[in-house]
C-alpha cells in the first residue's frame, strides 16, 4: 500500500464514525499531502456513502482544497478592503512579476504556490500575508523579497571540472 | 522572577512577536535576571505590537512596539525593573488612554491572562457564570439572556434571548432519524469579514470564555453537543482552541458531566476551507455537514430545524463570549450599556488605513469620529481620510458627512450604515472608489455559493457594467443598468451576500461620483 494510500485511509478511519466527516477527511488529507489525489475521491464517497460527484463537488467549492501538488511553500496575498487600503494591489502585482506566476500558479522550480485570500484577521497592520501557517504583516514590497530570498531554492553551480570547455 | 507577558495573538506574531520572546529569554538569562515570561493574548493595541509587559509594584508596564533588536537596549534601559526611560515605555498599560478609556466586559480579560491556563481563568472570574447558570433553571437562563438585550454580533443583531428561547421550546424529536431527540450550540467563527479580528482576538487571548458561553447555552436549551466553526484562514487560533478544549475537558467543564453535575456537553471546533459565504448561518450549517455551503431558504428556521436537522442555536464568537458576563454580573449590569435598543457593548475594530488599529470595546452610542480620531488618530499614511467603510464588505463607504451619528443598530442604519460585525476599514484620499465598488461586485462573484442567480450571475455583470462606467461607454444607460442590477439583486438573493452587496457600491456611486467619472485611460476611448 503506498503512502498516499495509507493516507486517505488513515483519515477515513479517524473521521468516518464522526458527523459531517466529509470536510475534516480532506483537511487531513491535505494537511499531509498538501494536496487531495484524485485517486482518493472514489474511496472517501465509498466510505461515507456518497456519490464521486458529492465529493468532487465539495472539493472544488472551497477555495482551499486542491487536487494537484503545491509546491514546496504556499504564498497567500491578502486581498480584502483592509489590505487594499494599504496597498496590497501593488504587493500582489509586486509578487506576481517578481515569481513570474500568477495566482493558482506554481512557479517553475516548484519553491511557491501563490494564492489570494480574502482576510487573515491581521487587518491592522496590513497588508498581510500567510507563508504556510505563518500569517506576517506590514508585508512592503521589500519585505516580501527578503521574505522570498529566504525561501528560495538556492541555484547550484557546477564548476566545470577543469579548464575550458 | 519577573513576570513578563509577550502576547501569542496572530498580529503580535505577525510583528515577529516569537522572534522578541525568543531574544527576551535569552538576553536576561544571560545577563543573569532569568524571567517568567507569558505568553498572554493581545491587549488589541494592536498599532503598539508587539507589546512587552512587564509586572512592577504598581501595575504592567508596557514597551511597544518592540522589535527583537529593540530587545538588548529594553533590557539595558533596565525594562526588567519597569524602568521608563526608554523610547518605547508606554506607561503603565492600564493607563494607556487608548486602553483606559474602554468599556471592556467582553474583552476584560484578553491580553490580561495566560489564554489555556485554566488557573489564571478562575483567578479572573471565570467560570462564574456557569455556576451560576448550573444552579438556575433553564427557562430563568433564558430570561437572563433576554433582559440583558444580548443581540447577535455577528452582524444580524437578532435578540439571543429571542432565539434561545425558541431554541428551548423546540421539539427535537424527528422519529426514524439518527439524531432524533438531539439539539446543538453551532458557534459561528468564520469571521470572514474584512476589518474585523475581535472573534479571532478573543478565541486566541480568552478562549475559556466562549467555551463557558457555548456551554451555557447548551444548559439553557437543552443542547449536549457544541460545534465551532472556525475558518481555516486563522491557524493560531485553532491551535489555541482545541489546546483550550482539550485542558477544559480534562478539568472536568466539558463532557458527560460538566462541572459533576450530571449533564453533558461535547465541544469540537470544525474548520472551514476558505469560503467567505459559510459565516452565513444556513451555509455555515450545510458545512458543518460535510456539504457544500449553500445558502438555505427560511423558513424552517435553524431554531426549528437547524444542524443535521435538529433545533439548533447558532451565535457568533462574541454573543456567546458575553454570556458568562450576563450570567456572572446580572442581565442589569449589561443592559445598563447601552443606547435605544442596543444594549450592552460592541467591540469595534479599527483596521486598513489607521495610526492606532486595534479593537475598541464601548458601549453602543460611541460616533463613528471618536472612533476614527481620538481612538484612531487618523489615517496611517498621513493622509486625509476619505471613506470609511463599516460592517464588512457587505457594508456602505460612508464619507465625512457620515461620521457624528451615534453608533447603534436603529440609529446607524438610518443613515444607510451597518453596524454589522462592528469592523471599521479606513482609506485615506488615495483610494479610488470606482475600484472599490468594482471589487465589492468582483468579491461577490468569487464567493458567491451560486444558488440565487441574481446574485450568482449579477455579480458578474455588475463587474463588467461598472468597467463599462469607468470606461465612459454608454455611461448613463449603464449607471441606470446598474441601479436596475443593484435592485434585481437586492430583491432577489436569499442571503446578505447578493442582497447587499449593493451596499458598497451604490454608496460609493452616491457619494463619490467623481470617482466614476475619471477621464478613460487613452488605450480604452472610444472602445464602445
Amino acid at each position: 500500500m503506498t503512502d498516499l494510500e495509507a493516507i486517505t485511509r488513515r483519515a477515513i478511519d479517524d473521521w468516518v464514525d464522526e458527523p459531517g466527516a466529509l470536510l475534516p477527511i480532506l483537511h487531513a488529507i491535505q494537511d499531509q499531502l498538501g494536496y487531495i489525489p484524485p485517486s482518493s475521491v472514489p474511496r472517501i464517497a465509498r466510505a461515507l456513502n456518497m456519490t464521486r460527484a458529492d465529493v468532487h463537488g465539495v472539493m472544488s467549492f472551497y477555495h482551499e482544497f486542491r487536487s494537484e501538488p503545491a509546491g514546496r511553500h504556499v504564498l497567500q496575498i491578502c486581498g480584502a478592503e483592509a489590505c487594499q487600503a494599504r496597498g496590497c494591489r501593488e504587493l500582489e502585482a509586486h509578487t506576481q512579476q517578481r515569481l513570474g506566476v500568477g495566482y493558482h500558479q506554481t512557479t517553475l522550480d516548484g519553491d511557491i504556490t501563490l494564492e489570494q485570500v480574502y482576510c487573515l484577521g491581521n487587518c491592522a497592520t496590513g497588508p498581510s500575508v500567510r507563508l504556510d501557517d505563518r500569517i506576517i504583516g506590514r508585508v512592503t514590497p521589500q519585505r516580501m523579497d527578503r521574505l522570498l530570498d529566504g525561501i528560495a531554492t538556492v541555484p547550484l553551480t557546477i564548476q566545470p571540472a577543469g579548464g575550458e570547455g | 522572577m519577573t513576570t513578563v507577558y509577550v502576547p501569542r495573538d496572530t498580529t503580535a506574531l505577525a510583528l515577529e512577536a516569537d522572534a522578541v520572546a525568543e531574544r527576551l529569554q535569552t538576553g536576561a538569562a544571560h545577563r543573569g535576571q532569568p524571567v517568567d515570561l507569558v505568553r498572554n493574548g493581545s491587549r488589541g493595541l494592536f498599532w503598539l505590537e508587539p507589546l512587552v509587559e512587564v509586572d512592577t509594584p504598581d501595575g504592567r508596564m508596557a514597551y511597544g512596539p518592540v522589535t527583537p533588536d529593540d530587545v538588548p537596549g529594553l533590557l539595558d534601559a533596565g525594562m526588567l525593573g519597569g524602568q521608563p526611560d526608554h523610547p518605547l515605555c508606554q506607561g503603565l498599560t492600564e493607563s494607556i488612554p487608548y486602553l483606559r478609556d474602554q468599556q471592556r466586559l467582553t474583552f476584560a480579560r484578553t491580553g490580561v491572562i495566560d489564554p489555556v491556563s485554566l488557573e489564571d481563568y478562575r483567578a479572573s472570574g471565570g467560570w462564574q457564570g456557569l455556576e451560576a447558570a448550573l444552579a438556575m433553571a433553564p427557562e430563568a437562563i433564558v430570561d437572563a439572556v433576554t433582559e440583558s438585550g444580548l443581540r447577535g454580533r455577528g452582524g444580524a443583531a437578532f435578540p439571543a434571548g429571542t432565539k434561545w428561547r425558541t431554541v428551548l421550546e423546540a421539539d427535537p424529536e424527528r422519529p426514524g432519524s439518527h439524531w432524533s431527540g438531539q439539539k446543538f450550540i453551532a458557534c459561528n467563527a468564520d469571521e470572514g469579514d474584512a476589518g474585523t479580528f475581535a472573534d479571532r482576538m478573543l478565541m486566541e487571548g480568552d478562549p475559556y470564555c466562549l467555551i463557558e458561553g457555548m456551554v451555557i447555552a447548551g444548559l439553557a436549551v437543552g443542547a449536549t453537543r457544541g460545534f465551532i466553526y472556525l475558518r481555516s484562514e486563522y491557524p493560531n487560533a485553532a491551535g489555541i482552541l482545541n489546546e483550550a478544549l482539550q485542558r477544559a475537558e480534562s478539568a472536568g467543564y466539558l463532557g458527560e458531566s460538566v462541572c459533576g453535575s450530571g449533564r453533558a456537553f461535547h465541544l469540537s471546533v470544525r474548520l472551514g476551507a476558505g469560503a467567505y459565504i459559510c459565516g452565513e448561518e444556513t451555509s455555515m450549517l450545510d458545512s458543518l455537514e460535510g456539504k457544500r455551503g449553500m445558502v438555505r431558504v427560511k423558513p424552517p428556521l435553524p431554531a426549528h430545524r437547524g444542524l443535521f436537522g435538529q433545533p439548533t442555536v447558532i451565535n457568533n464568537v462574541l454573543t456567546l463570549a458575553s454570556v458568562p458576563f450576563i450570567l456572572r454580573e446580572g442581565a442589569r449590569s449589561y443592559a445598563d450599556y447601552g443606547m435605544g435598543r442596543s444594549r450592552g457593548t460592541q467591540p469595534f475594530q479599527l483596521a486598513g488605513n489607521i495610526a492606532r488599529g486595534g479593537l475598541v470595546e464601548l458601549a453602543f452610542g460611541v460616533t463613528l469620529r471618536t472612533l476614527l480620531e481620538d481612538f484612531g488618530g487618523g489615517t496611517a499614511s498621513g493622509a486625509r481620510m476619505r471613506a470609511v467603510q463599516v460592517g464588512g464588505p457587505l457594508g456602505s463607504y460612508l464619507p465625512e458627512s457620515h461620521w457624528d451619528e451615534p453608533m447603534d443598530y436603529e440609529g446607524f442604519s438610518e443613515v444607510g450604515g451597518m453596524i454589522g460585525h462592528g469592523g471599521i476599514v479606513v482609506f485615506d484620499e488615495s483610494v479610488d472608489m470606482a475600484a472599490q465598488a468594482r471589487f465589492a461586485m468582483h468579491f461577490c462573484e468569487d464567493e458567491s455559493c451560486g444558488k440565487c442567480t441574481p446574485c450568482r450571475i449579477g455579480a458578474v455583470r455588475g463587474v463588467e457594467v461598472i468597467d463599462r462606467i469607468i470606461a465612459n461607454q454608454e455611461r448613463d444607460t449603464n449607471l441606470t443598468l446598474l441601479d436596475d442590477l443593484c435592485e434585481t439583486m437586492e430583491q432577489g438573493s436569499l442571503c446578505a451576500m447578493g442582497g447587499m452587496t449593493p451596499n458598497p457600491v451604490r454608496s460609493a456611486l452616491q457619494h463619490f461620483p467623481e470617482d466614476f467619472q475619471r477621464p478613460a485611460p487613452t488605450a480604452h476611448a472610444g472602445g464602445g
